[in-house]
């Protein structure tokens, strides 16, 4: 793999950028592979990496039907943030941050992680209660995170209408300084070259249609390409994954719902941080191209559709212009859904099934794209060993009947 | 945008009047005391989910207010029934889903029609 680095955009602008290197092979299937990983999002890429990089494991394949990143990986509003209640949760989202802090330079590819903080808003009492609650159990599990008041939110936004005027007054917020956003292709496109590199065999327009399971062990799986033996498969496939489930013989507490955004038109920089409500219920950042992105609430149906409905995109905007008067008069671009894979406690399923050698993870639901190189981090060193790796057991699919859920409804309240 | 027809008001109207309520035809178990963590857990938490036919409650929040449930497929989103609680969906899974399905009502006056209305 060639390195990239300034020297060589120096380098090849000499030759008019036309002898870059492919970024990763289009190999064709083996018969076999020490581990399948089905899916080429960022969160199957990212264990491919990981079990490359750190488990020695090589022989390798990412199956993906479509192409890298066409899932929830490349149509999410990229917020990044750690800021959950549940030690649990805490654990996983922050060791996914701490991992992003050395991202671009582990993988080197830039996937332009901007630390401009997180701001989630409070406009009634119990919201600044919780907020509370959850500032002090974050900084308990060592999670940079404040309360401001309502004069704190309004100088680091002031285009936000922080006024007695609103609708729904501001309050106050929590205030993560080291949370942000990030390039989401170059996420799946990072991991993607740099688990080639280690000889990860990535198998795009590949669709996985079965198991093949003999006396309850994994054997690999059926594709449209041929069938590819394995002994430990990773499932890796967000909104599809029910599905998935359901072709293994299993049952998941998962509900796949259409989850929509948008992008404006571009405007001069007007908003340098990410600003959330849960109350008001709508979200929204600015990227490094100006457009304002924006997002709220799932689609409350079952659907696999990838895309949503217009009372949603309604609701949405009418949330932001609350909060942003100003951006009224502003016009929406794009539009589009992504498919994603709720779980009843807001928490994803990381686990080992009924099927020996046969893992999930998946029903990262709203909010899944923050935690991508935590979880393929964990789910690689649990692939590895045949052990869940210790911040991944508590999300394993047992607690939806032992009881032991983990509820992140307040922390994720607006879908992102 | 769904426009859906409410069983009881026998009228068609637009989505923003209703609320989807989750899978329908999920029974609570007879005993819930005697349940094991197993069943109860399954009861509460998991779900068909279905890439297809789907049957689902919803609820008339600003009309009559009354839930009833819709058949409809989760990939195309076209709804191809809605009948009143209590009543069995006539189109499922292995029955073949029909090419066009009119979401019109086929009975005379579907109010009075206490065997529900596919629509
Ligand atoms: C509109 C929107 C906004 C969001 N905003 C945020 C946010 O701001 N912050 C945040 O943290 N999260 C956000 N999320 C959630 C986040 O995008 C996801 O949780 C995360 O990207 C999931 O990554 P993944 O790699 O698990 O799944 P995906 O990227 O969806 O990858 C799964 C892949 O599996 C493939 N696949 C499925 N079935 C098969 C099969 N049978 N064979 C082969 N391949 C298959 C799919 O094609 C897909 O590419 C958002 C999601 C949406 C939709
Ligand atoms: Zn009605």
């Amino acid at each position: 793999m060639q390195r990239y680095s300034g020297f060589g955009l120096v380098k090849h602008a000499l030759s008019h950028h036309e002898n870059w290197q492919r970024q990763w092979r289009n190999p064709t299937p083996k018969k076999a592979y020490d581990v399948i990983i089905i899916g080429g999002g960022g969160h199957g890429l990212g264990t491919a990496y990981y079990l490359a990089k750190e488990f020695g494991i090589r022989n390798v394949a990412v199956i993906e039907k479509g192409w890298l990143g066409g899932g929830n990986t490349a149509r999410n509003t990229t917020i990044v943030r750690s800021n959950y209640l549940w030690d649990e949760a805490a654990a996983l989202y922050e060791h996914s941050l701490k991992l992003w802090e050395g991202l671009s330079q582990d993988i080197n590819y830039n996937v332009m992680f901007s630390q401009r903080g997180v701001l989630n808003v409070g406009h009634t009492l119990q919201d600044m209660r919780d907020i509370q609650r959850r500032v002090n159990a974050n900084r308990l599990n060592g999670v940079d995170s404040e309360v401001l008041d309502a004069k704190g939110v309004q100088e680091l936004v002031p285009a936000m209408d922080c006024s007695q005027n609103a609708r729904y007054p501001v309050m106050g917020a929590s205030w993560q300084p080291r949370a942000g956003v990030a390039r989401h292709d170059a996420v799946a496109w990072g991991f993607a070259r740099a688990a080639d590199a280690y000889g990860v065999d990535i198998l795009q327009q590949t669709e996985v249609t079965g198991f093949k399971i003999r006396d309850g062990q994994i054997h690999g799986v059926h594709t449209n390409r041929g069938d590819i033996e394995a002994k430990t498969v990773g499932c890796v496939t967000a909104g599809n994954s029910g599905v998935m489930a359901k072709m293994a013989g299993l049952k998941m507490p998962m509900e796949s719902h259409p989850l929509q955004a948008l992008v404006s038109e571009p405007l001069k920089p007007v908003l340098d941080t990410v600003v959330m409500s849960n109350h008001v219920h709508g979200y929204i950042s600015q990227s490094d191209k100006g457009d304002l992105v924006i997002g709220a609430g799932i689609d409350g149906y079952n659907g696999y559709g990838q895309r949503g409905s217009y009372p949603t995109v309604e609701h949405t905007l009418q949330a932001i212009v609350e909060m942003f008067p100003s951006f009224s008069r502003v016009r929406m671009n794009r539009q589009w859904g992504g498919i994603v894979d709720t779980c009843p406690d807001a928490c994803p399923i990381l686990s080992k099934t009924k099927v020996k050698g046969l893992y999930f993870n998946c029903g990262w639901g709203t909010g899944g794209f923050k935690a991508t190189p935590g979880s393929a981090h964990v789910f690689a060193s649990s692939l590895a060993k045949g052990e869940m790796h210790p911040i991944a057991a508590p999300f394993s699919i047992d607690r939806f009947n032992t009881g032991a859920l983990i509820d992140e409804h307040g922390a994720a309240g607006v879908a992102h | 945008m769904f426009y859906i027809y409410c069983p009881y008001c026998g009228e068609h109207r637009e989505e923003e009047e209703f609320h989807p309520k989750g899978e329908a035809h999920i029974a609570r178990p007879a005993d819930p005391e005697s349940c094991s963590d197993e069943e109860w857990g399954d009861y509460l938490f998991f779900r068909t989910n279905p890439r297809g036919i789907h049957h689902e409650m919803w609820v008339h929040a600003v009309g009559c207010r009354k839930f009833f449930n819709i058949t409809r497929n989760t990939a195309t989103y076209a709804i191809l029934e809605t009948y009143r609680m209590g009543e069995q969906p006539s189109i499922t899974d292995d029955t073949r889903e029909p090419l066009e399905v009119a979401q019109t009502p086929t009975e005379t006056t579907p109010a009075d029609n206490l065997e529900g209305v596919r629509a």
